[in-house]
């Protein structure tokens, strides 16, 4: 790539025909991501999108950019192979609620404990779209579906508080249709040294249209969300009035208004994106009984994988200096016969 | 034959033998396997030709005296050429009850028995089943007994060392060894180095060690024994000169692999997931780092298959290695490989089945799973090693078929191979014709789909390279653009190339030879993989009586050579060993319409030298 040529998004999108029902959430993100990339300091020749099974993992067929569509779970698994051989390469992974936490639940688990330096973007929608609308494993209870005519009976699964249990060193949330806030949560995804997680609230128009509209509905937007940011209250509400606030008798997180019964400012939690405990509480709320966190949840980088693979291989060659398979034949007893 | 009665027999030199077959024999944490390696190394660097079996339980530490935890070792040497275990037992060692009433019946008569009678307790006994002390009752007067107080002598022995009560007898194996070595007049210069080497930062376990192994020598060369046993002559064998070392098969797969990648100028990436008897393979790559070689222990087999993939995708060699139950687990992978027509070799190392079946035991019932084990159109090269050194050159072959052929090759080994070991003549490396692979970098008409015109190879692009950015995946693809297609006529076009691709690999392997014997005749012997030894042998003791059978040994399993047919028309009778219930016959059958018969075992032991013969003489008197 010329350093000088200025890409846009237009270099970032494939010749092959979009395939998603009109309405698709996956579109917006689609977009979004074709813009946010000639923003990023990667040669386009570096970047990599892999995806597994689903509706979202259609994703690397429209972007220009090398692409692998794989089977179904197995994304990270494949991604992490990428990575690993090369790891100069700069590697997404898309995958969806069924792909990822059902099928590909343990491949998801280990890359992000491993911590491979990949940015892993779950499009949850909490149904199968591509076999027509069985319910998945983020599903709220209840959900009626081809294979749950009467709802479904489980216990759905949180995207976030799996990744930070899983090990996860950054894990984020963000909403299909909102570029604005998508935008700096993927560079900051992209920034991060590590295996990155970003859950993004999909909307299904086919099979369960309007699934988050209590969190994407404008109107009431200041009630609904939490924006994270870190080093900053975690205030809420139309006029900033309302925040969470941690009792330490029960470790609960609750919700009071600035200015009643005593409460002040200063007795809100300050989001502290390095704090696992912390990030783990906010995973756990759930409207419509609180807010629910869209943001950084968690952010606190180490060493990746792939960086110490290959500072441990480096050392090695130090040590036992060049590789020779003359001399590994010969290496150990041997003898001649005359 | 007895050793002893091998002796008698040739009076004229004293206690000279030809060949002779030792199994050591003894609890799983009597350190069996241990002693049999520094026997054979000792064996090895004497002169003679060897063919080993290590024969372990899948318990690491079963019960103490139990019969299902005996794990044994067992060598054949010989002044001619060995290539089996041998049949028949010359010396047993027996280090408790259990290990004797496991291992008794394939003791010859006459046979040699080495016991440690500090084992033989009342609670031993009844553990192993016995009723009477075998020792006291004289049901081993068939045999020559050396009923010895190992675990008393070897506290003598290591006693200045001051180590505790256990860790003393853990010694007992090396004074037997030490034992041994006296009776087959061997060098203990090689395992004391090694104890050396191993107990480095413990130079007092080293050297209790040692005074074992030299207590049991000269405990040999002073103590009163029975009647004929004194030490024997085995002459060097009269191999081809050169340097030689003792190779498993899973270590000269492993370096096979090594020198692969750099024939083909091609990183490594072995990515696998924990399995008996495969796991080996994995440890001796990880501890190669100094070669480009990464590798990677995955969460599971299937993600070891997908990160293989992946590493292929980016530009390295992908491999990935299991047994049957994983390579099941794989399969879906391996379509994905033949669906994208990426390189990547899976080896699997055999073992008994099915599902968990007889893990440390061998077996060659995975090649249906090979070459039909997955869903769809999805034919593959599938190559199998037939000895341990064998393995060397077939992991070269596996990389440059894979990468000149840009599929999923299948290499298959076995629990036997993997585990025993044998002399490997060591092979000069800079005698191997580079096959450097050239990775598409020219946007000029490029297509993923674009492909080799003479051997149907679908381009490799690794991203990285600009230009080419480019799109695979498991939809059916256009054969002109790689752009996802439905259209009918393109996927019957697009299956009838990816079989043609395969089929064409035919025209790049070497025509299938003779191992032993005519090119036409009687009757053909045709084996593939580890029962290599046992047919090798059985044609030649024939042939020595004048029957007219050759021994046909097929790398190739599949697409097959491509004067395989006409060469097996040329007999009139085709008999097909295998450890499993027909699963090569039925290829040749269905393949050829050829009337194959079979021999089959799996038993989880190897054929017999003697099994090869009685088949081979029966065929050819019914005919």
């Amino acid at each position: 790539m010329n350093a000088e040529q200025k890409l846009t998004l237009k270099d970032f999108s494939s010749d092959q025909e979009v395939r998603w029902c009109p309405g698709c959430g996956d579109y917006a993100i689609l977009k979004t991501i074709q813009k946010l990339m000639p923003t990023l300091d990667v040669p386009k020749e570096n970047m990599v999108f892999i995806s597994g099974i689903g509706c979202s993992s259609r994703f690397p067929y429209y972007m220009e950019t090398y692409g692998f569509h794989t089977i179904h779970g197995r994304a990270p698994a494949i991604a992490s192979g990428v990575k690993l051989a090369n790891p100069d390469l700069d590697v997404w992974v898309v995958t969806g609620d069924g792909d990822g936490l059902s099928i590909g639940g343990n491949h998801l688990l280990h890359v992000l404990r491993r911590n491979i330096d990949l940015q892993i973007l779950l499009f949850n929608n909490e149904i199968y779209g591509l076999t027509k609308g069985q319910y998945s494993p983020t599903s709220r209870v209840g959900t009626t579906s081809p294979s749950t005519p009467n709802g479904s009976i489980d216990l759905p699964l949180r995207p976030c508080t799996f990744a930070i249990g899983a090990g996860a060193r950054f894990v984020a949330r963000s909403i299909d249709t909102e570029a604005k806030h998508l935008t700096p949560v993927l560079e900051r995804a992209h920034e991060h040294q590590g295996a990155s997680f970003v859950e993004i609230y999909q909307n299904c128009p086919v099979y369960n249209d309007g699934i988050f509209d209590y969190i994407k509905d404008k109107k009431n937007a200041a009630e609904s969300r939490l924006i994270l940011e870190h080093g900053s209250p975690l205030t809420f509400g139309a006029d900033n009035e309302k925040g969470i606030r941690l009792d330490p008798k029960n470790m609960h997180l609750d919700i009071v208004t600035i200015g009643e019964d005593g409460v002040e400012l200063e007795d809100i939690l300050v989001h502290d994106e390095t704090n696992k405990v912390m990030a783990h509480m906010l995973a756990e709320l759930k409207g419509p009984d609180y807010p629910e966190p869209i943001g950084v949840l968690y952010c606190n980088p180490a060493e990746s994988y792939d960086t110490d693979v290959y500072a441990q291989r480096d050392q090695v060659r130090e040590n036992l200096g060049p590789a020779d398979v003359n001399t590994l034949l010969r290496g150990g007893h041997t003898w001649t016969v005359e | 034959m007895s050793v002893v009665e091998k002796v008698a027999k040739e009076e004229t030199a004293a206690n000279v033998v030809s060949d002779v077959v030792v199994r050591f024999a003894g609890d799983s944490g009597d350190g069996m396997q241990l002693t049999g390696n520094n026997f054979t190394e000792a064996t090895a660097i004497y002169g003679n030709d060897l063919a080993t079996f290590p024969d372990f339980p899948a318990e690491i530490r079963a019960p103490a005296g139990a019969t299902f935890g005996v794990s044994a070792f067992q060598i054949y040497f010989g002044s001619e050429d060995v290539t089996t275990a041998g049949d028949d037992v010359d010396v047993l060692v027996a280090m408790n009850p259990a290990a004797l009433i496991t291992n008794l019946g394939d003791l010859v008569n006459g046979g040699l028995i080495i016991v440690d009678n500090d084992s033989f307790t009342d609670k031993n006994l009844v553990r192993a089943g016995y009723k009477e002390n075998p020792l006291e009752d004289g049901s081993l007067d068939a045999y020559r007994l050396m009923s010895i107080e190992i675990g008393k002598q070897v506290l003598g022995a290591v006693k200045p060392f001051g180590l505790s009560h256990k860790f003393a007898l853990r010694c007992k194996n090396m004074w037997t060894l030490g034992l041994v070595m006296w009776l087959f007049d061997r060098s203990r210069e090689s395992t004391i180095e090694g104890l050396k080497a191993k107990f480095s930062h413990k130079p007092e376990i080293a050297d209790a060690n040692v005074a074992a192994l030299n207590a049991g020598h000269a405990y040999g060369e002073t103590a009163e024994l029975p009647t004929g046993v004194e030490v024997y002559k085995v002459p060097k064998a009269d191999v081809m000169p050169g340097l030689y070392r003792n190779t498993t098969g899973t270590e000269a797969l492993a370096y096979g692999l090594l020198a692969g990648g750099q024939l083909a100028s091609l990183p490594i990436m072995f990515a696998s997931y924990p399995i008996t008897p495969a796991s080996s393979l994995l440890h001796t790559l990880s501890g190669q780092k100094q070669f480009d070689v990464i590798t990677f222990q995955a969460e599971d087999e299937i993600a070891a298959a997908c990160a293989a993939i992946g590493a292929s995708f980016a530009g390295s060699l992908g491999v990935t290695s299991s047994s049957g139950p994983g390579i099941s687990l794989k399969g879906e992978a391996i379509s994905l490989a033949c669906a994208t027509e990426l390189p990547l070799i899976i080896v699997n190392t055999q073992r008994g089945g099915p599902s968990t079946g007889l893990p440390t035991k061998t077996e060659q019932s995975d090649l249906n799973q090979a070459l039909f084990g997955r869903h769809a159109d999805t034919s593959l090269p599938v190559i199998a090693a037939s000895t341990c050194a064998d393995c060397f050159d077939v992991a070269i072959e596996a990389v440059r078929i894979a990468t000149k052929f840009t599929t999923p090759v299948i290499v298959l080994s076995d629990g036997y191979i993997a585990n025993a070991s044998e002399p490997w003549y060591v092979p000069d490396f800079n005698d191997y014709e580079p096959f450097p692979v050239q990775f598409a970098d020219d946007p000029e008409n490029f297509t993923p789909a674009n492909r080799d015109s003479e051997t149907l190879a679908r381009v490799w692009a690794k991203p990285g390279t600009p230009g080419l950015e480019h799109r695979i995946g498991g939809i059916e693809k256009s054969f002109e653009t790689g752009d996802i297609s439905y259209d009918p006529d393109n996927h019957q076009k697009m299956t009838d190339v990816r079989k043609a691709k395969i089929d064409g690999v035919a025209n790049y392997i070497p025509e299938q030879a003779v191992s032993l014997g005519n090119e036409t005749g009687k009757l053909a012997v045709v084996g593939w993989g580890s029962t290599y030894g046992a047919i090798h042998q059985g044609v030649k003791r024939c042939r020595a009586e004048g029957m007219d059978v050759s021994h046909i040994h097929v790398r190739y399993m599949w697409p097959m050579p491509s004067n395989f047919e006409e060469l097996l028309r040329g007999f009139d009778h085709v008999l097909v060993p295998e450890m499993n219930m027909g699963q090569f016959v039925e290829v040749i059958r269905s393949r050829f319409l050829i009337d194959a018969q079979r021999l089959n075992k799996v038993s989880g032991q190897p054929f017999k030298i003697r099994e090869i013969e009685e088949a081979i003489k029966a065929l050819l008197e019914s005919s």
